[in-house]
């Protein structure tokens, strides 16, 4: 994913300048400009009520109701994982994936999905019967079964337990490795951040404070002098004291 | 499609699931376990039955010790021998079948207005201005009172009974639906729109499924109702029907004609509900409950 850094295939995917969102008095994001390359994977860090939801909102067209100016500039192919799975309860796990989704051929390509994460046998399950990780994974496949140019996920691995998180990083690198859509991912999990993106940023006062290229190959390992040192980095500007990183 | 030709080549971050599902054991006794269960336990078989039976055996103790005047309330085996009677000389379907031809028009009729008038109301702000008012004035007012006044308008054949009962069931279908169609959970709505369905789709496969739990709970409600207002209607003024049966038998003081009506009555409103019952369970089968 690394190789992607250098965009230099053109125009960004995703345009953001000056955007300017407000709840009544209350200046949640003021002058925030971002670029997104093509098949770019971004990572959104910040503090509880900092705005990343917020600006995932803005991106994905959902806040027509909230008060703002700016220019936004997003492709019309774009999937959104939410923290909740998200799954309609009356719907079977197929057609889950593939609602919404016109196309004669959205049956298979909706196999072909769930079995991409995994979950091939369980197309006719309904939703209560997955656990919530299994639930994500059919999020993911809904998401990734339109073939999204940017895919949005504000803490899509939030609720899972460590193990299945990881687990579920592994997965989500295989298919945007795959896929290729330009990732703007929300998450409070500098691990997560630094492990999965090609650039980390942090909002803070409704800008961007922070734009850090993870320059580490894949795949990462937590352990590594450069990892230790992009967290610490991170956690500064997240306003976190960490003891500075022993020399190896 | 070409994005999604290479599965094979990325090993899998989760086992497929088939392997999972062969390690599950087929459904197995409930093991007890330390923590209390708050959930029902399991359904006695034929529970229902239980109870109506020890309220039969009760009565029939009571005929043969003599302890029930039969006036009162004649014995078990003489209201099933009035039945047989009834049966043979033909009065009991004949009174049977026009009951329930009523209490079907006014249900089909009151579904079908109150569903229209729900979705009129539930999918739009004007639908919702026009209608809702009158429907709640209504609501506010008891069917059975609007009777003297139906029957000015439509005398007192068919058409009086049947709107009767029609109007006391589209109250029930109204006020579920509409209140289901508006409470559904505004991340479902977003879902949509993320997805870019079109309004039509978004109706049909969010909108009207969500509804579809309160439709019931509407229809279960409106059966009760059904056979309520046709009691009445058929006791005010009518030349058959079950509720005439009864009426005549009071005149004569034939307390097990009676009885076999209200018998009647309670068959239709059972097998009336366990119909209801049994589509709900087919159409809401994604749902768990605490009855399971
Ligand atoms: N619908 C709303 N009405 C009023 N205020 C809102 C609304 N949505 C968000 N806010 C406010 O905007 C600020 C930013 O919220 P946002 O949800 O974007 O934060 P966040 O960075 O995603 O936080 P978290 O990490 O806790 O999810 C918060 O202070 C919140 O109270
Ligand atoms: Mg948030």
């Amino acid at each position: 994913m690394a190789s992607h850094l250098g965009g230099l295939s053109g125009a960004p995917v995703v345009r953001v300048e000056s955007l300017v969102r407000s709840f009544g008095p209350r200046t949640i994001l003021d002058g925030l400009s971002l670029d997104i390359e093509k098949g770019e994977f971004v990572a959104l860090l910040g503090r509880s009520g900092s705005g990343k939801s917020t600006l995932l909102r803005a991106l994905a067209d959902l806040d027509d109701k909230v008060s703002g100016s700016g220019r936004l500039e997003t492709p019309d192919k774009k999937s959104v994982v939410f923290q909740d799975a998200r799954l309609l309860p009356w719907k079977r796990v197929l057609e889950n994936v593939v609602l919404g989704l016109d196309l004669p051929e959205a049956a298979e390509r909706g196999r072909v999905a769930l079995d991409e994460v995994g979950l091939s046998g369980r197309e006719n399950a309904w939703p209560v019967e997955l656990s919530g990780g299994e639930q994500q994974r059919v999020a993911l496949a809904r998401s990734l079964v339109r073939d999204p140019e940017l895919l949005l996920a504000d803490e899509p691995f939030g609720a899972l337990d460590a193990l299945t998180r990881l687990r579920m990083h592994d997965l989500l690198r295989q298919l945007c490795a795959r896929h290729q859509p330009a990732v703007l991912l929300v998450t409070h999990d500098v691990d997560e951040a630094v492990t999965l993106a090609d650039r980390v940023l942090v909002l803070d006062n409704g800008a961007i404070a922070a734009d850090i290229a993870i320059d580490i190959p894949t795949p990462r390992d937590h352990g590594d002098r450069r990892f230790g040192e992009i967290r610490s980095q991170l956690l500064r500007h997240l306003g976190v004291e960490t003891k500075p990183v022993l020399p190896v | 499609m070409n994005a999604f030709s290479n599965t094979a080549a990325v090993a899998p971050a989760f086992p497929a699931a088939s392997d999972e599902r062969l390690l599950i054991p087929p459904a197995v006794e409930p093991r007890k376990t330390g923590t209390r269960r708050l959930a029902l336990g399991r359904t006695i078989p034929f529970g229902a039955l239980i109870g109506p039976a020890l309220l039969l055996v009760i009565w029939s103790i009571g005929s043969i010790a003599g302890l029930i005047d039969p006036r009162t309330l004649p014995a078990p085996w003489s209201v099933v021998g009035t039945a047989i009677d009834l049966i043979a000389e033909g009065k009991l379907q004949h009174h049977l079948m026009t009951s329930a031809w009523r209490a079907a028009q006014g249900l089909v009729f009151g579904i079908l207005i109150g569903t229209i008038l729900a979705l009129i109301s539930g999918l739009s702000r004007l639908g919702e201005a026009i209608i809702d008012g009158p429907v709640q004035i209504k609501r506010a007012i008891p069917t059975l009172a609007l009777i003297p006044l139906l029957m000015l308008w439509f005398g007192i054949g068919e058409g009086m009974k049947v709107t009767t009962i029609a109007l006391a069931v589209l109250i029930p279908i109204y006020i579920q639906t509409h209140s289901s169609l508006r409470s559904i959970d505004s991340r479902y709505v977003e879902l949509a729109q993320t997805l870019r369905m079109g309004y039509g789709e978004f109706i049909r496969q969010v909108i009207l499924p969500g509804a579809l739990p309160g439709f019931f709970l509407g229809l279960r409600f409106a059966v009760t109702y059904a056979w309520l207002s046709l009691v009445v209607v058929e006791q005010v003024n009518a030349t058959s029907g079950i509720g005439y049966m009864i009426d005549l038998a009071r005149n004569y003081g034939q307390t097990d004609i009676i009885i076999v009506g209200l018998v009647v009555y309670a068959l239709l409103g059972l097998a009336s509900d366990g119909i209801v019952r049994f589509f709900q369970e087919r159409s809401l089968s994604w749902r768990r409950t605490l009855a399971d």
